[in-house]
C-alpha cells in the first residue's frame, strides 16, 4: 500500500513540472535559455528535498531486504564487489570484473545476477518488464536500481582497470562508441563527440570531456521528468541505440556491459548523485 | 564444490545469453567488437543485425574518429569521390518541390527506428540539428544555421546543384560528415528532397521570409 502510493507521487509531480517547464514558449531564442533555466531551476528545487527519484530509492531498500523468488530470500547476501552485504560505495565501483561470473559486470548485470543465483529468479522471466513505460510507474527494477546507486551517493566513481577482461571492456566499449552503422550512420559520438551541442532544445552531454562525461553518469539512475519514471543505464543506452536506428539492444547484453565500462572509466573521479533529475 | 562450480556456469551462460563467448573475454580486436555486437541485439521487424554491419566508407569514419587522428588525403579523396558518385540528380531536372510539405518534412523525426510504425514515411528531422526559421525556437546546433539560407546563397543552378547533393550525401563534400546521406542511404524519396530544397531556395518559405 505505502509502497503504490511512493510509486505514483512521482507521476503527479512530472505532470506538474512539465506544465511549468514547457508554459514558457514565447517565439525567441532567449525562450531555449529560459527553458534551460526553468529546468535547472526545477532541478535545485527539488534537490533541496522533493526529487521524486528519491521515493523510489526508500521503495527499492524495501525490495532488497524483501525475500523474494523460489529461494525466498532477500538480496541482503549480494555481492557487488565489495564483499556479500556490501552495497555502500559498490556502484561506483562498477562496471568490473566478478570471478564468481568470470566476467565483467555493470550494476545492473550484477543485480540481475544475484536475483538468479541468490532468489533462483529466471533472468528470462523479468528481463522484458525492467523498464517502465512513459507514463507508466517506475517498476521494482528501477527501484532496487535507484536504491544500490543512491547508497554511492558522494563517492567517485572509481570503475577498475586492473583486469585483463576490465581492459578489454574499456577497448571495446570505446570502438562501440565511435562505431557508425545502419542507414543514419549514426554512432555515439555524433551527437556525443563534442562539446556544448544540442538535439533540438535538449542539451548533449561531450562523452569525450570528463566534467561532461562525469555530469553524465553519476546523475544516472535518473528521474526522466518528460516520462515520470526513474530510467537506468540500461535503459539509456537501449534508447539511444533506438534513435540511432539500430536494432534493439539488449538488456545485460556484452555489448553494453563494455559501453557503460567505457563510459564510467571516463566518468572517473566524479560524484554519485543518483538519482538525478533528467528532462 | 565441483557441482556448484558447474551450476554457476550454467547460470551466468543462461544470464546474459552469451554463451558464444569464452570468458573471461580479453579480446578487444575489430572481429571481436563485431561478435560481441552481433551477439548483443535482437532484430525487431525490419530493423535487422544487418544494420550493425558498416560499410567500408562507415568503418573509415569510425576508425578515424576513434584514434583522433586527421583522415588521409587519399582516404578523403576516395571518400569524396564515392560519395559524389553515388548522387542522382533529379530525374525531370527540377530541383524544387514545395515549401510546406518541406517543412513538415524538417519537423518530422520518424523513420527507420524499431519503434516506428513499419512502412512509415521517413522525416528528415533537419530541426534537430540545424536552425532553419525564426519561428522554430527548438532547433539543434550540430549543423551550422540554415536561417535565410536561399536568400544569401540566392538560387543559381551551381547553389542548387550543391544542395541537391550535399541533402542527397553530404559526404560528397565533407568526408565523414555526421549528417546522414538522404538520398543515397534511401532515407528520403527524390520528391521529399525536392520538398526540402524548396523550404530552404523558396522566397515565400518561412527560411527566407521570416
Amino acid at each position: 500500500m505505502l509502497r503504490q502510493l511512493k510509486k505514483k507521487l512521482p507521476g503527479a509531480i512530472a505532470f506538474l513540472l512539465i506544465a511549468s517547464a514547457t508554459g514558457s514558449g514565447s517565439a525567441s531564442a532567449q525562450s531555449i535559455d529560459s527553458t534551460q533555466e526553468g529546468i535547472d531551476d526545477y532541478r535545485q528545487m527539488l534537490s533541496d528535498g522533493g526529487n521524486p527519484g528519491d521515493l523510489l530509492v526508500d521503495t527499492g531498500k524495501e525490495l532488497w531486504l524483501e525475500k523474494k523468488g523460489p529461494k525466498n530470500v532477500s538480496l541482503q547476501a549480494c555481492d557487488l564487489g565489495l564483499g556479500p552485504g556490501v552495497v555502500k560505495g559498490a556502484y561506483a565501483r562498477m562496471p568490473r570484473f566478478f570471478k564468481d561470473a568470470d566476467k565483467v559486470m555493470d550494476a545492473e548485470t550484477r543485480i540481475m545476477y544475484c536475483m538468479q543465483t541468490l532468489q533462483g529468479i529466471n533472468p528470462k522471466d523479468i528481463t522484458p518488464t525492467v523498464f517502465s513505460k512513459s507514463g507508466d510507474i517506475s517498476t521494482d527494477w528501477e527501484a532496487i536500481v535507484a536504491y544500490v546507486a543512491n547508497e554511492s551517493a558522494g563517492i567517485a566513481m572509481a570503475a577498475p582497470q586492473s583486469h585483463a577482461a576490465e581492459k578489454a571492456a574499456y577497448e571495446r566499449g570505446q570502438k562501440i562508441f565511435f562505431h557508425r552503422s545502419g542507414p543514419y550512420d549514426f554512432s555515439c559520438a555524433t551527437c556525443h563527440g563534442a562539446v556544448d551541442k544540442r538535439i533540438r532544445l535538449q542539451n548533449l552531454p561531450d562523452l569525450l570531456n570528463a566534467k561532461d562525461a562525469q555530469q553524465a553518469y553519476t546523475t544516472w539512475p535518473g528521474y526522466r521528468v518528460s516520462q515520470g519514471v526513474v530510467r537506468t543505464m540500461q535503459w539509456r543506452l537501449q534508447d539511444c541505440f533506438r534513435q540511432q536506428r539500430l536494432p534493439k539492444l539488449k538488456f545485460a547484453s556484452q555489448a553494453s556491459i563494455d559501453l557503460l565500462t567505457f563510459l564510467a572509466v571516463r566518468a572517473k573521479e566524479g560524484k554519485m548523485a543518483a538519482p538525478g533529475i533528467k528532462r | 564444490m565441483k557441482k556448484l562450480h558447474y551450476a554457476a556456469m550454467i547460470a551466468c551462460m543462461t544470464l546474459t545469453g552469451a554463451s558464444a563467448f569464452a570468458q573471461p573475454l580479453t579480446g578487444a580486436s575489430d572481429q571481436d567488437v563485431m561478435t560481441v555486437l552481433k551477439d548483443s541485439f535482437a532484430p525487431v521487424g525490419e530493423v535487422s543485425l544487418d544494420r550493425l554491419e558498416q560499410s567500408p566508407e562507415q568503418k573509415a569514419c569510425s576508425d578515424m574518429a576513434a584514434t583522433g587522428q586527421a583522415i588521409p588525403k587519399d582516404v578523403m579523396e576516395k571518400l569524396l569521390k564515392q560519395a559524389m558518385a553515388s548522387v542522382k540528380p533529379p530525374t525531370d531536372k527540377q530541383f524544387l518541390g514545395d515549401w510546406k510539405v518541406g517543412e513538415k518534412i524538417a519537423q518530422s523525426g520518424v523513420g527507420l527506428q524499431f519503434s516506428d510504425k513499419p512502412g512509415v514515411v521517413s522525416g528528415g528531422n533537419c530541426y534537430a540539428c540545424h536552425q532553419m526559421t525564426k519561428s522554430e525556437i527548438a532547433f539543434g546546433n550540430i549543423g551550422p544555421s540554415l536561417l535565410h539560407y536561399g536568400k544569401n546563397r540566392g538560387n543559381s543552378v551551381q547553389m542548387l546543384e550543391y544542395t541537391w547533393n550535399k541533402i542527397y550525401n553530404s559526404h560528397a563534400y565533407t568526408a565523414c560528415s555526421n549528417m546522414p546521406r538522404f538520398g543515397s542511404a534511401g532515407i528520403l524519396t527524390e520528391q521529399q528532397i525536392k520538398d526540402v530544397m524548396a523550404l530552404l531556395f523558396d522566397p515565400a518559405s518561412p527560411v527566407n521570409n521570416e
